[in-house]
């Protein structure tokens, strides 16, 4: 396999992502948002779509750039460390990745960033696919979508959700699941802005009587996880990095100021009982940081084996951002706590990363099942 | 003598036919765990002829050191060679034909630091297995603060007087020589003072007396120096000491760099063991069924072996910025990570093995030694804290005061 390490085009990359994104998206962006109510900035979206990062997992026949999941980690990556908020894992990884499965035509309206997507798929408080109940029912050739769906990330603003839909089977069953590609305004669906900590938008979907035709499935009937399954794992992906980038970032804020902060008479972060907690949590996110890299290089050379390592990617992330996020708060002390500073942020983010497309928890479990117990 | 440079024959094929040639099938067909590692040195007693026969062998190919140059009795294989050579001797079941502190330790600070004539005195006899080394490093007041060794060798003109005691000495017991940091100036500065000093253990006033520790085994000694007494040269350019006088503190520190990126691979006794070569989950998925019902160990040793997976792709990562330009003190964190997560292991596995893993010769071997070994991964070769303060200083830049 492909080195971990990166090679010269990713770390030009991500020296070009950084510096971008230290310019266009800094941390205050995301107050912006936040004080504005409007979950992300819609000519920082139109920015990255000129540069290419909404096509980055889109074929260069239907205007994509075409780099790779390993590329999408190193740019949600950089995203992570600014907190920078876009419908980037929703349209441009997870949608992409599925549309692509299915030789979708509507590939180049998520290149070039017109087209953006939000993927539904839970419906309780925790990950599962396959625990899908949203009913899909057959009348003649079309089908008539009734359910709720819940915590659908860009569910808000999309303009088009791929929506998970029970065609067959029970809920706890995999198979018998159908993904359609609706319009987020079709007539009765409805939308609910959930408010969440991390100032993004996720929102409730709510389903009574949609019409779908034939035209708007994706891949098979009755066999949705066969392109949302990679599509899943592509998203997952992409959020460890991201969480990564996060851990990264709220580490460097912490390093910075304990190496400034001063007590008793001295700089703070001589006292080494911060100084071995600033250690250990540099040395988590350098082993998260592998993990990563190794999630993006299965996905791009052998994606149908890609679980175990996407697992231990969001499982690795999903903590050492927990760590850090806490140190981070308490090496602070009371400024840590205030609204004014902005470590709240990546606190606040890392908590709806560990859940959104499956905790801890979750991904461990997967990482044993593939381990062999 | 093969010479793999001037043979027509691709290496692949070359190697992998000295292999099968010269190393005895029994050998190879006798499982890991049965075969006992050759140390060499003078009073080397060998487990079998075979084991004799594959050193001597190995050894006039230059395949004990295969990196080094010819001429100091290496094979002088590329790296890309010396990957194919292991891939080939992994792949024909080979056991290694040498293991011992001159080829970790002595052998690469010698290369580094040495004059041309020790190197050609030295590093043969290490290379055929003829002399066994050990390293005298940490002292009874001088564990984690080396650097203030009080062994000192007084300058008697055309001999060095060195009186006091090492303590962790590895095999001392079974050591021809030792490698050993003597304090030659006790006025400078502590780094300052060291000299890195290669001694006779049949000099009249060395003594070992071994440690016995938890684990029951007892690999290290305290090595005693009363008046001994060390010529100041083995020949004409070949000093006593590596490097310069008063500067072995820098032939120490580049050689404990070097042996913590080793460590971190997973530390001491994690390598055979229990596992015999298994994955964790492998080992798991063969226990008493129900083991891993009980929730509590479930998700420990479900964290472990995300863990475990996320260290290995470091290990991979941090070995390519090595080739690539070095991890510099970054190296403290593989020690650092890596042995942590290897007592965690041994906890885990303990709590899996329960009444049978407590017994010290029960179903699962020695696995209750294993663990108590294990408690040492974090001690030697620098302490898990004097890596955390390595990290802090050198690698985050934290001030000292």
């Amino acid at each position: 396999m492909t080195s971990l390490m990166l090679n010269e085009d990713e770390t030009m990359l991500r020296d070009s992502a950084r510096g971008f994104l230290d310019d266009a998206a800094p941390v205050k962006m995301l107050r912006t948002n936040r004080d504005s109510g409007r979950a992300y900035d819609p000519g920082f979206w139109k920015e990255m779509a000129q540069m290419g990062w909404t096509g980055v997992l889109v074929p260069e026949e239907a205007g994509g750039s075409d780099m790779g999941h390993r590329a999408a980690g190193i740019l949600a990556e950089e995203m992570g460390v600014t907190l920078a908020a876009s419908p980037f894992i929703s349209s441009a990884v997870m949608a992409a990745t599925a549309l692509r499965g299915a030789a979708s035509d509507r590939l180049s309206g998520i290149a070039d960033g017109s087209a953006i997507y939000a993927i539904a798929v839970d419906e309780g408080t925790k990950h599962g696919p396959e625990k899908t109940a949203l009913q899909a029912e057959r009348s003649g050739n079309a089908f008539r979508l009734s359910g709720r769906k819940t915590f659908v990330a860009d569910g808000g603003s999309a303009g088009r959700v791929l929506v998970l839909a029970r065609t067959a089977g029970a809920p706890g069953e995999a198979a018998g699941l159908t993904l359609f590609d609706l319009d987020a305004d079709r007539a009765g669906l409805s939308r609910s802005a959930r408010k969440t900590v991390d100032s993004r938008d996720h929102a409730q979907l709510d389903f009574d009587g949609v019409e779908a035709t034939g035209d708007d499935i994706v891949g098979e009937l009755d066999n949705g996880m066969a392109v949302l399954g990679l599509a899943l794992r592509a998203g997952q992906a992409a959020l460890s990095a991201e969480l990564t980038g996060l851990s990264a970032g709220a580490f460097a804020m912490t390093a910075g100021y304990l190496k400034e902060r001063k007590q008793f008479d001295r700089i703070i972060g001589s006292f080494q009982a911060l100084q071995h907690r600033a250690a250990h949590m540099w040395s988590e996110i350098e082993v998260t940081a592998s993990a990563i890299a190794n999630a993006g290089r299965v996905l791009d050379e052998s994606p149908d084996e890609s679980q175990l390592a996407v697992s231990v990617a969001k499982a690795r992330a999903t903590q050492t951002a927990k760590l850090v996020v806490s140190e981070g708060v308490q090496m602070h002390g009371g400024i840590g706590m205030t609204d004014e500073f902005d470590m709240g942020f990546f606190m606040k983010r890392a908590r709806v990363g560990a859940e959104w497309l499956g905790d801890y928890g979750y991904h461990a479990a997967k990482v044993a099942a593939a381990r062999g117990f | 003598m093969v010479d793999f440079a001037q043979d027509p024959q691709p290496f692949r094929e070359q190697i992998s036919a000295f292999i099968a040639e010269n190393c005895p099938k029994e050998l190879r067909d006798m499982p890991a765990s049965e075969r006992s590692v050759c140390w060499g040195g003078k009073r080397w007693v060998f487990s079998s002829p075979a084991q004799k026969s594959w050193l001597e062998a190995a050894s006039s190919a230059g395949l004990t050191a295969a990196r080094w140059p010819v001429a100091y009795g290496g094979a002088g294989l590329t790296r890309a060679q010396e990957k194919i050579f292991r891939e080939e001797m992994a792949r024909l079941k080979a056991p290694s034909p040498l293991e011992s502190f001159g080829l970790w330790m002595l052998g690469p600070a010698l290369l580094a630091f040495g004059t041309e004539e020790q190197k050609l005195h030295f590093l043969p006899q290490i290379t055929r297995g003829e002399i066994r080394w050990c390293q005298g490093y940490s002292e009874p007041g001088a564990g984690s603060d080396l650097a203030s060794v009080q062994t000192r060798a007084e300058d008697k003109g055309d001999h060095w007087l060195v009186n006091g005691s090492k303590i962790w000495t590895s095999y001392a017991d079974h050591a021809d020589w030792i490698f050993a940091l003597v304090r030659t100036d006790r006025e400078a500065p502590k780094h300052r003072g060291i000299s890195f000093m290669l001694i006779d253990m049949e000099s009249e006033g060395v003594s070992t007396k071994p440690i016995k520790l938890i684990s029951g085994y007892s690999p290290f000694c305290e090595t005693f120096f009363e008046n001994v007494k060390v010529p100041k040269s083995y020949g004409e350019n070949i000093p006593a000491q590596v490097g310069e006088v008063n500067r072995g503190w820098d032939v120490a520190k580049h050689l404990l760099t070097h042996e913590r990126t080793m460590i971190g691979g997973g530390g001491s006794g994690s390598a055979g063991g229990i596992l015999g070569g298994r994955s964790l989950g492998a080992f798991l998925g063969s226990l008493e069924e129900g083991v891993l019902d009980e929730p509590v160990i479930r998700s420990q040793a479900m964290e472990l072996e995300v863990d475990t997976l996320a260290m290995g792709m470091t290990l991979e990562r941090y070995k390519d910025m090595a080739k690539a330009g070095g991890v510099g003190n970054a190296s403290a964190m593989l020690k650092y990570y890596g042995t942590e997560l290897n007592k965690r292991r041994y906890e885990l596995l303990m709590s899996v093995t329960g009444s049978e893993g407590v017994e010290w010769d029960g179903p699962h071997g020695t696995v209750a030694a294993e663990w108590l070994r294990t408690k040492a991964n974090s001690i030697e070769g620098g302490t898990t804290e004097v890596m955390l303060d390595i990290i802090s200083k050198r690698v985050l830049e934290l001030p000292t005061k």
